[in-house]
């Protein structure tokens, strides 16, 4: 099973989301911002880092890049794309999914072990886990405030497609504590928070990052 | 030559917090007019000769697809000679 991570100038956990498929079980393809070429992957992860300087906005760059135009083009026949941090900043300004992140309400880059409960099991990269299940990942960012219209808040808390929502105190002023949604379909999701560095107690907080690895690899196995 | 200016500001609606952080720093330095502050963005784009209606319907749409993001900003195009 064949899953591409994408490497943007400035990606930073490029290396981290190869590595977590890895040990999930699955096959790493590193893919590149300046070629269309999906090189046959059956999924595609957009990594967390600063692609593009974070100029102008966050994101919004990226979102033109080659490989962008053949991933929007899959994503919305189906095809499976989890978007962490700087992935989901790109996933918003490609238009996959509602909404925008912007400054941390506090101003401050937070980088935290944070407590989340998954919402939606009925993603690729989430049937792995238990509805309601709490799990400890990091976050580590200074744009992750999720804002988005009232009419898009309801329709994303009436379909169900809050994925991720942190647990306790609202870390950066998201709108209904979201940390992470899905598109209509399920298969476009984006988090906030990293699960790609919390796959081994060595070097993370926990192992419960993994999930999303596991799942997605299950998901195109039963295919 | 002229300059097509584009202006992009957060929606009144979104929480601008680097706004907030000026605000609160302004009566700290004496300055006490201040009711709010809200920061956006303000992009200078140079043309050769006076800008025409094309230029100007082209710089809408940049604006509308890279220089802001409809989700959560609203912009102006203007010209400054």
């Amino acid at each position: 099973m064949r899953i591409g991570v994408v490497t943007f100038p400035g990606s930073l956990d490029d290396r981290s989301a190869l590595r977590a498929i890895e040990l999930a079980g699955g096959v790493a393809v590193p893919l590149f911002h300046g070629t269309n070429d999906l090189k046959e992957v059956q999924a595609v992860i957009l990594p967390g880092g600063f692609s593009y300087g974070d100029y102008l906005r966050c994101g919004a760059i990226s979102r033109f890049s080659p490989i962008m135009e053949s991933i929007i083009l899959a994503a919305e026949h189906g095809f499976p794309v989890l978007g962490i941090c700087n992935g989901f900043q790109i996933l918003c300004e490609s238009h996959l999914l509602p909404g925008a992140l912007t400054r941390n309400a506090d101003l401050h880059f937070i980088c935290a072990d944070q407590k989340v409960s998954i919402e939606n099991i009925n993603t690729p990269w989430t049937r792995g886990y238990k509805k309601g299940q709490e799990i400890v990942i990091p976050i580590k960012n200074g744009e992750g405030s999720f804002q988005c219209s009232d009419e898009t808040l309801k329709e994303l808390e009436d379909e169900g497609r809050v994925v991720l929502r942190y647990v306790g105190k609202n870390p950066n002023g998201s709108r209904n504590l979201i940390a992470g949604i899905s598109n209509k379909r399920g298969n476009v999701v984006g988090v906030m928070p990293h699960p790609e560095q919390a796959v081994e107690n060595l070097t993370g907080p926990s192992e419960d990052g993994l999930m999303f690895f596991s799942s997605i690899l299950k998901e195109l196995v039963s295919k | 030559m002229a300059i097509i200016v584009v202006e992009v500001m957060l929606k009144p609606e979104i929480l601008d917090p680097q706004g907030q952080a000026v605000a609160s720093a302004l009566p700290r330095l004496g300055f006490t007019f201040a009711k709010s502050v809200r920061q956006g963005k303000r992009f200078e784009i140079e043309v050769a000769g006076e800008p025409t209606a094309e230029q100007l319907a082209e710089v809408e749409k940049a604006a509308h697809t890279l220089l802001s993001n409809p989700v959560i900003e609203n912009f102006v195009v203007k010209v400054e000679k």
